[in-house]
């Protein structure tokens, strides 16, 4: 067995590919791969601060907008980088139950923002 | 004894052991992070108007350190390229190119913290305040020296993107004439507090992921001689850390440089 998989290496090698990835790993198509999400973390980057420095627009506009380009960038990050775009279910099953939770805890923030005791009043 | 599934995935769920175990650290982390984030939501909402600060951090270092941690995300994947390709000198490269990166980020991070803890807040007996950078606080001289300018209301120091770009002037102060003398340290205020503990907790992530990946590049790339398909998946679960870290990095940076 050991040897097989040293021989299945060695071809592996020979053609740049790995034996237990689902997918052939390509070292060129990574190198592009890599640089396009680069590039792209650069330009949302910039976004993000040209968006913070917009003259007419009030600070709700821009936390909303600047959050939307942060949660673009993370998904580059995440799906590209991580793979996330091609796990298994094992994966995205665990993923969701995150995703519950941290809207839950979320939520909870919102939820104690508006929880006031009662006879307060607002100046 | 031979531990199951380091190498081959495991059937019932389709992928190897160690990187269940790394996602459901990551899935921990997400929650561990949540909570301080919602912290900031709490605090930032209950704050008075007005008196969030805006422009205080140094927006060229912050956007310099999201290049470097972006880059480091970029040569932590191709190092786990170079390992599955074989290719193990382009993986030490890649691996060390990473360490450098994290640790350009800690210095960079460092001299922002010095920055803060050398800016300081100065109550005047007669009401005003002197706000700058310490030049001088020899506490055998009456006097301290700053690099910075007076304000008549503590309001004006809030936002400082709305301002003119403040000329800082030396201004020399007699001991008698301050009433309180504080620097930008997380004890401060809310949005500092918050700050300090976001940003310290992530640089301790940083010095963690450098740890692993030094050791993978150091004494436990032995490994790769023996198992290389079972190094390689210890380089994949590290890198996941490390884009992980990238990751809260990208919701930090807007947090507390931009908004």
């Amino acid at each position: 067995m050991s040897e097989l998989k040293t021989v299945r290496q060695h071809n592996a090698q020979l053609v740049g590919e790995s034996e237990w990835h689902e997918h052939p790993v390509d070292y060129r198509s990574y190198l592009r791969r890599c640089l396009y999400v680069f590039l792209a973390v650069l330009c949302t980057t910039a976004l993000m601060i040209w968006i913070s420095f917009l003259p007419h627009y009030g600070w709700p506009a821009k936390v909303g907008l600047i959050l939307c380009v942060a949660c673009v960038n993370a998904f580059l990050v995440a799906g590209l980088l991580m793979h996330l775009l091609s796990e298994k279910k094992m994966i995205y099953t665990l993923l969701a139950f995150v995703a519950v939770f941290f809207a839950g805890l979320m939520g909870l923030t919102i939820y104690a923002m508006h929880d006031m005791p009662l006879g307060t009043t607002f100046h | 004894m031979e531990i199951p599934y380091v190498v081959q995935p495991r059937p019932d769920t389709g992928i190897y052991n160690a990187k269940v175990g790394i996602w459901l650290f990551l899935a921990s982390e997400v929650m561990l992070f949540g909570a301080l984030f919602s912290a900031y939501v709490l605090l930032r909402v209950g704050a008075v108007p007005g008196e969030w600060p805006h422009g205080w951090q140094n927006l060229t270092l912050g956007t310099i350190n999201t290049l470097v941690l972006a880059t480091s995300a970029i040569t932590t994947l191709l190092a786990w390229v170079a390992c599955k390709v074989r290719q193990f000198g382009k993986f030490k490269f890649f691996h060390a190119c990473t360490l450098l990166l994290a640790l350009a980020f800690l210095c960079i991070k460092s001299e922002e913290y010095r920055e803060h803890l050398t800016h300081y807040e100065i109550q005047l007996t007669d009401g005003r305040i002197a706000e700058g950078d310490m030049r001088e606080n020899n506490p055998q001289n009456d006097y301290v020296v700053i690099d910075g300018r007076y304000v008549a209301d503590e309001k004006e120091l809030y936002d400082l993107r709305a301002q003119k770009d403040p000329k800082p002037e030396e201004i020399k102060i007699p001991r008698g004439q301050i009433k309180e003398m504080q620097n930008y340290g997380p004890w401060h205020n809310d949005y500092l507090a918050l700050y300090f503990t976001l940003t310290g907790l992530h640089a301790l992530h940083v010095l963690g992921g450098s740890i692993v990946i030094g050791f993978l590049w150091g004494p436990g790339r032995k490994l790769w001689e023996t198992d290389p398909e079972h190094f390689t998946n210890r380089v994949e679960v590290s890198g996941l850390f490390w884009h992980f870290v990238d990751l809260v990095w990208i919701f930090l940076f807007p947090v507390l440089y931009l908004m």
